[in-house]
């Protein structure tokens, strides 16, 4: 399984999903927030399931890939 | 000093060599540590004396290194103390991980049976240190000097010039390869001026040991900001003597003089272990860890075992553990150049093994650690977010990281392997430590293990059909002496090999041994090659690549011998 990072919109609705986003944050200090990212990524990175896709996203996010 | 063993004391005896200008030992084992005594009590089985220079008179003061993994008690079985260390010690395979106040994961390391040896014994350090002393002594290859400091070392092309100090003043050795097992503060290594590259943790951990009376069952526990120890961790374990011992981890800007006072190690201890239990101090120190290590192991003919080679911190046992495997890696290699059976490029293989499974070690420990003590909020939110999943979902339990417990290290990209010829689908991959099954040999209940080493070994599954007795005594009759053994039902002919009586099957399933199967074992226990079908060519060859020799040499020495 070594995919390639999909970029292109994917999500049906995106506005939905950034306010479910922001929404699931509402009322929780700063470490309690930490937390929750932190889980929601762990839980996402093992639904994808694939080191490779992953090491691209964390490059993508930290600026590192070229033209982001 | 704890209260519940009391050191022996070892005098110091003047020795002739302090009156003569330059006594030559062909080895010298620089200090009767854990690896120094395995080390000398190695060679000593293998026929090598050695002198062994401490710059004490006693063995380990405090428990330090107690938990003594499958791998170790199979290297001590070989040197003839793990029994004693079995029946002292304690038997553990499980662990448990909690969080808060909640279990979130347990883990079994050595899940199926058929093994003489279990996943770990909890002893404490001294113990093995003093029954390896016993060992040395009843060998009588070992020569131990007590308080004889070694302040200076020349090494020369061929040797080594050494100065020790004594308290009747310094004297002079020569030797033709020193082995420095010297510890974390390795002198040896400060007088070559060795750089010893790696990572300082700033946490600081209390570690003690306490004397009670407990009915906890025999399992690593290990918490992650516990009630009692809050936003830090704990590890709980059981050693010999009613001994536990309980490190809890202090952070950063924790006064290390301060908190060593029993005033206020004994509250923290009552916080954990409740109000009404009884217990007495026994021992309590406070350190700082780091995972470094040496470039090279050997610097000509001065070789770095244990500590002074490489440092980890103390989350999965792998310190002592691993300076085990060193001493069990080199001790044959040089018993061997010694005898003049393997050319001295042999010892190169031993930075070539060593160096790789040093590497693994301090990854796994430095992970441990990164996972214990989290730098900064993003890393603590990650690992808090880790247990708190792990409660419910597999896939983070497996991210809980409380300590990689120590394994042997396959030496998989090793220069004295030969590579599998056939299809092998198993663990046993060449460089791997030797699996051990249950057998009958005589008609007694025995174990493989037993039976591998301490020369090379060739195991011979199922059948001897297809072996000729002629290759196989040309075999054994090489530059190093090749013991034979079918591993089989106990039916079928056995052109007068020792049998070993596969009794469950279980060697036969660890080691894929169809019928004419062969398996090449170093006299470290170690797989040097396996093929499907005798071929003593293919067998010899192997031989001769896991004693260092190239095929050119051993052409040459073919074609010398003809």
């Amino acid at each position: 399984m070594t995919g390639k990072l999909l970029t292109e919109p994917r999500i049906a609705r995106p506005d939905d999903f950034y306010d479910a986003l922001i929404e699931a944050h509402r009322d929780l200090d700063e470490a309690a927030s930490r937390r929750l990212d932190a889980k929601l990524i762990l839980l996402l990175a093992n639904h994808i399931g694939d080191l490779e896709v992953i090491e691209q996203a964390l490059a993508t996010a930290r600026g590192a890939a070229a033209g982001e | 000093m704890p209260k519940s063993y009391e050191n022996p004391r070892y005098a110091y005896r003047r020795a002739p060599d302090q009156d003569r200008a330059e006594t030559h030992h062909p080895v010298i084992v620089v200090g009767a540590g854990l690896v120094g005594l395995t080390a000398a009590v190695d060679l000593a089985s293998r026929g090598v004396a050695t002198l062994v220079l401490d710059d004490d008179d006693t063995v380990s003061v405090g428990s330090r290194a107690i938990c003594f993994a499958k791998r170790s008690l199979e290297i001590c079985d070989r040197l003839g103390v793990a029994e004693r260390m079995r029946a002292k010690g304690i038997t553990w395979n499980r662990g448990r991980v909690f969080f808060r106040d909640r279990e979130v994961y347990d883990f079994d390391l050595l899940p199926e049976p058929g093994h003489n040896w279990p996943a770990f014994v909890n002893l404490q350090q001294y113990y093995a240190e003093e029954w390896l002393v016993a060992r040395a002594v009843e060998l009588g290859r070992t020569e131990i000097r007590w308080k004889n400091l070694v302040a200076g070392i020349e090494p020369r092309g061929d040797g080594v010039r050494l100065t020790v100090e004594t308290p009747d003043g310094p004297y002079h050795l020569t030797c033709d390869y020193l082995l420095a097992a010297d510890g974390a503060r390795s002198t040896i290594r400060r007088a070559l001026g060795l750089e010893f590259k790696g990572r300082a943790f700033e946490d600081r951990f209390l570690i003690s040991d306490v004397v009670m009376k407990a009915d906890y069952p025999t399992e690593r526990w290990f918490w992650f900001d516990p009630p009692f120890h809050g936003g830090h961790s704990a590890l709980l374990h059981r050693q010999a003597d009613d001994v536990w011992r309980i490190d809890l981890q202090l952070g950063p800007d924790a006064d290390p003089e301060a908190e060593k006072d029993p005033g206020r190690v004994i509250p923290r201890l009552k916080a954990m272990l409740g109000p009404e239990r009884d217990f007495e101090l026994d021992w309590v120190s406070v350190y700082t860890f780091q995972c470094r290590r040496l470039e090279r192991f050997r610097h000509g003919r001065v070789f770095f075992l244990g500590d002074s080679a490489h440092l980890v911190s103390p989350f999965g046992a792998r310190g002592g553990n691993g300076g085990l495997q060193d001493a069990d890696n080199l001790c044959w290699k040089l018993a061997l150049v010694l005898a003049g059976r393997a050319p001295e490029a042999l010892l190169d293989s031993y930075d070539a093994e060593r160096i790789p499974a040093a590497d693994e070690n301090i990854l796994n420990s430095t992970r441990s650690t990164d996972f214990i003590s989290p730098k900064g909020a993003a890393s603590l939110a990650l690992r808090d977010a880790v247990l708190e999943l792990a409660e419910h979902h597999a896939f983070a339990r497996a991210m809980v990281n409380s300590g990689r417990l120590s394994k042997p290290a396959v030496l998989a990209g090793s220069p004295l392997n030969t590579a599998d010829r056939g299809s092998f689908a198993g663990e046993l991959v060449p460089g791997a430590p030797a699996a051990d099954a249950p057998i009958l040999g005589k008609g007694e209940d025995d174990w493989l293990l037993r039976h591998l080493g301490p020369d090379f070994t060739l195991l011979v599954f199922g059948t001897t059909e297809g072996l000729d007795p002629a290759a196989l005594h040309a075999l054994a009759e090489g530059p190093v002496p090749l013991r034979q053994i079918l591993v089989g039902d106990g039916t079928a002919s056995s052109l007068g090999l020792p049998v070993l009586t596969d009794c469950d099957g279980l060697a036969r399933q660890r080691y894929e041994g169809d019928p004419g199967t062969c398996y090449l074992i170093r006299p470290d226990q170690h797989v040097a090659a396996r093929l499907h079908g005798f071929d003593a060519a293919a067998l010899a060859t192997a031989r001769d690549r896991a004693l260092g020799r190239s095929p050119i040499e051993a052409n040459e020495r073919k074609a010398a011998a003809s």
